[in-house]
C-alpha cells in the first residue's frame, strides 16, 4: 500500500478503481499556411462550432449540476466572442502565415499567463478557463471529439488537471472522486464536487501508472491509499456506512428537537478537542458542545499555551456556537496522555496517578492560566467550566478558591468576564458515592463514563485482554448513575453524560427514565441519538430488571 | 463625456460573469465605455482585458462613457454596476 496526502476540497470517502484522465497531450504543430484569409475563415468557423457545444454544454450542466455549475460554460462562450482574443488569433495567423490551431494555442497560452500571474486567488483560477476555450478551439480545428467518457464502472478521476467542461462532460453516475495535482479550491472541479458531495483532493503528485488500480481517498484526512490493505479499506468502509447514515438521519432530523414522545426535552450536545470539529459539530446539528477537551492545545504544543493562545481558541468556539452552550473541561493530562515540557515522573499505574485536577491543584500557576483564559473568553458566548477526576468536596472547595482569586486578578485588571456555570465531571466511584455532598457546592455533573467503568470494574482499558470483562452496562455502573441523577437533582444540579456510554442508544431510553437531563456525544452520534430520543415515550411503563 | 465612480462590493470583485454582461451591455451602446482601477484603463467591451485588471472588493473604479448616446448609456451603466457589482 502506498499514500499520499494532498490538500481535501470536499469531504467523504470513496473506494474505487482509478482512471487516469488525460487531455491525450499532443502539441499543437505549427504550420505555414498561403491563404491567410481561408485559415481565418476555418478559424471563425470553428469559433461557431465552440459557441454550439458551449451552449449545449450549458443546457446539460444546467439540467444535472445546476446553474453554479454551468454559468462557466456561459462564461466561456462569452470569452470566446473577446475581442483581443480573436484580434490576437487573427493577427498571429496573418503575421506569420501560420496555422490556426498553432494561433490559438498561442493566444491561449499568452492570455492564461496573464490571468496566473495575477495576485488574486480567484483570477489565477480563470486561466484554466481560458486554456479550455484555446483547447476547444484547437479541437474542434483538428476534428477531434472531446468525450467525458469514464467506462462501464464508477472510478475515481485523476487527473494532472481538469477542466471545467471534461468535468461537465463526465457521467455523474460513474464518479466517485476527484483527486488532482494542480488546480485551487476554487476551481470549477471543486465547486461541481462540493454540489455532487464527492471527495476531491489536490495537491497529489499523480502518475500515469496509477491507471487501473485500487484506491481509497478519505476526503477528511485528505489521503490517497493505493493499492490499500485489508484493514484500511475495512476501517474506511465503515467510515462511508456511517457517513451515509448520518447523511440519512441529517436529512430526517436536522433542526428537529431532542424530545421524546411524550414531550421530554433533552440536550444533545457534542464533544469536541479542537476548534476545528466545529465543521462537524455543525454538520451533525449539535445543540451545544457538552465537552470541549482542552488538552489538544497543551499536546500539540512544544511549551505551556500562552494564556492568550487557550482565550482565543474557548473565544472562538464561543462565538461560533452564538449564544449556545460551551462546557470547557479543564486541563486532563497525564495518564495515557503525556506532555514532555510538564516534566513528569514515571508512574507505575498513571491512570490512577498525578493526572488531570490532582496535577492543576499542585500547580496553581498552570491551572489559573487556563481559567483566567475561560473567564476572559465568557463574555463571548455562554461558557460554563469543568473540572476533572474530582474525588472530595475539599478539591472542590479549593478549585473555588483558586476561581474566587482569578475573578478577583480579572475586576483588579479591569478585563471584563461573566460568572460561569461550575461543574465537575464525576468518573470515580468516589465522586459517584459522594455526590449528594458535592452537588451543594457546583451547579452541574457531568459524568465521565469511561474513567467510571474502569474504575467501578477495576478493568483497565488500555488492555485489550480485558475487553472481554469491560461490562459498560455493567448493573454497578448503571446504579452509580442512578445514583448521581438522584443526587444532583435533589442539590439542584443538573446532570448529563459525556462518556462514550452516552451515544449508547440501547441505553438512551434508561438514561431519560433515571432522568439525565443533557447526552453529549461525538458529533457524528448526535443524529443517531437524537433519533433514539424522539421515538422514545417515557409515558410507557416498565418494569426495571437491572438497577 | 460623462464619468461616475463606484466602489465594488462583489464579494470576487469584477468576476467572469457580471465582466460578461457588461461586454454584452457596452456592446450595443454608440459611446465608448472606459474602466479605470488600480493605474489600469479597459475598455468594457473587452472581456478579458477587464478581468485582467483584477479588480478586487472595495476598489474603486472609474467609468468613462464617451459618444452620441452618453447620458442615458451612463445612467444605465451606474445602475448595471449597483445591481450587479
Amino acid at each position: 500500500m502506498e499514500r499520499y496526502t494532498g490538500k481535501s476540497i470536499v469531504k467523504g470517502i470513496a473506494i474505487g478503481r482509478i482512471l487516469f484522465y488525460s487531455k491525450g497531450e499532443n502539441p499543437v504543430e505549427r504550420g505555414k499556411v498561403e491563404d491567410c484569409a481561408a485559415e481565418i475563415e476555418r478559424y471563425e468557423a470553428a469559433k461557431e462550432q465552440a459557441a454550439k457545444e458551449l451552449d449545449r454544454l450549458y443546457q446539460k450542466a444546467l439540467k444535472e449540476v445546476g446553474e453554479v455549475n454551468a454559468a462557466v460554460f456561459e462564461v466561456h462562450a462569452m470569452m470566446l466572442e473577446d475581442e483581443d482574443f480573436n484580434d490576437s488569433v487573427r493577427n498571429i495567423i496573418n503575421s506569420q502565415q501560420v496555422n490556426a490551431e498553432y494561433a490559438v494555442s498561442a493566444t491561449g497560452d499568452n492570455f492564461s499567463r496573464m490571468f496566473s500571474e495575477m495576485e488574486d486567488d480567484y483570477f489565477q483560477a480563470r486561466a484554466a478557463d481560458v486554456i479550455d476555450i484555446s483547447e476547444r478551439l484547437v479541437s474542434v480545428l483538428e476534428g477531434k471529439e472531446r468525450s467525458g467518457y469514464l467506462g462501464e464502472e464508477p472510478v475515481i478521476v485523476v487527473a494532472h488537471d481538469l477542466a471545467p467542461s471534461e468535468t461537465v462532460q463526465m457521467d455523474k453516475e460513474k464518479l466517485l472522486a476527484f483527486v488532482t495535482e494542480y488546480g485551487s479550491a476554487n476551481s470549477h472541479t471543486a465547486i461541481l464536487a462540493r454540489t455532487m458531495n464527492i471527495p476531491a483532493l489536490i495537491g497529489v503528485p499523480i502518475q500515469k501508472e496509477w491507471n487501473g488500480k485500487l484506491a481509497i481517498v478519505d476526503g477528511y484526512s485528505g489521503t490517497l491509499y493505493l493499492e490499500p490493505g485489508e484493514k484500511i479499506l475495512k476501517l474506511m468502509r465503515v467510515k462511508m456506512e456511517e457517513d451515509e447514515k448520518s447523511a440519512e438521519l441529517l436529512q430526517q432530523l436536522k433542526g428537529k428537537e431532542s424530545v421524546t414522545k411524550d414531550g421530554r426535552k433533552v440536550h444533545l450536545y457534542a464533544n469536541i478537542g479542537s476548534v476545528s470539529d466545529m465543521v462537524s459539530v455543525f454538520s451533525n446539528d449539535a445543540e451545544g458542545i457538552g465537552l470541549f477537551r482542552s488538552e489538544f492545545l497543551y499536546l500539540e504544543k512544544e511549551d505551556y499555551p500562552s494564556e492568550e493562545e487557550l482565550f482565543q481558541a474557548y473565544k472562538s468556539v464561543a462565538e461560533m456556537m452564538a449564544g449556545k452552550k460551551v462546557i470547557i473541561r479543564t486541563l486532563d493530562i497525564g495518564a495515557d496522555k503525556q506532555v514532555g515540557y510538564f516534566h513528569m515522573e514515571k508512574e507505575e499505574n498513571p491512570a490512577m496517578g498525578y493526572r488531570a485536577i490532582r496535577l492543576c491543584l499542585d500547580r496553581p500557576e498552570v491551572f489559573k492560566t487556563q481559567l483566567r483564559a475561560v473567564f476572559r473568553a465568557s463574555v463571548f458566548g455562554n461558557v460554563s467550566v469543568m473540572y476533572p477526576m474530582i474525588i472530595s468536596v475539599d478539591e472542590v472547595r479549593k478549585i473555588k478558591e483558586l476561581v474566587e482569586e482569578v475573578k478577583k486578578e480579572l475586576r483588579a485588571e479591569g478585563i471584563a468576564y461573566k460568572d460561569v456555570e461550575q461543574g465537575i465531571m464525576i468518573e470515580t466511584p468516589a465522586a459517584a458515592l459522594i455526590s449528594d455532598l458535592l452537588a451543594s457546592e457546583v451547579d452541574f455533573f457531568s459524568v465521565g463514563t469511561n474513567d467510571l467503568i474502569q474504575y467501578t470494574l477495576a478493568i483497565d482499558r488500555q488492555n485489550a485482554r480485558l475487553d472481554a470483562h469491560y461490562d459498560a452496562h455493567h448493573p454497578a455502573v448503571l446504579r452509580l448513575l442512578r445514583m448521581v441523577v438522584e443526587n444532583g437533582h435533589k442539590g439542584g444540579c443538573w446532570v448529563g453524560i459525556c462518556g462514550e456510554l452516552g451515544a449508547d442508544t440501547s441505553l438512551t431510553e434508561e438514561f431519560l427514565r433515571m432522568g439525565v437531563d443533557e447526552l453529549s456525544v461525538s458529533p457524528s452520534r448526535v443524529l443517531s441519538v437524537r433519533k433514539e430520543i424522539r421515538r422514545t415515550d417515557l409515558s410507557v411503563l416498565k418494569t426495571d430488571e437491572n438497577v | 463625456m460623462k464619468s461616475f465612480t463606484y466602489v465594488i462590493t462583489d464579494e470576487v470583485g469584477i468576476h467572469a460573469r457580471p465582466a460578461g454582461v457588461l461586454a454584452k451591455e457596452a456592446k450595443v451602446l454608440d459611446s465608448k465605455v472606459f474602466l479605470e482601477a488600480n493605474g489600469k484603463k479597459a475598455e468594457a467591451t473587452r472581456l478579458l482585458a477587464v478581468m485582467g485588471m483584477g479588480v478586487k472588493k472595495g476598489t474603486e473604479i472609474t467609468v468613462t462613457v464617451e459618444g452620441g448616446d452618453e447620458e442615458t448609456a451612463a445612467e444605465k451603466l451606474e445602475a448595471f454596476f449597483k445591481a450587479n457589482l
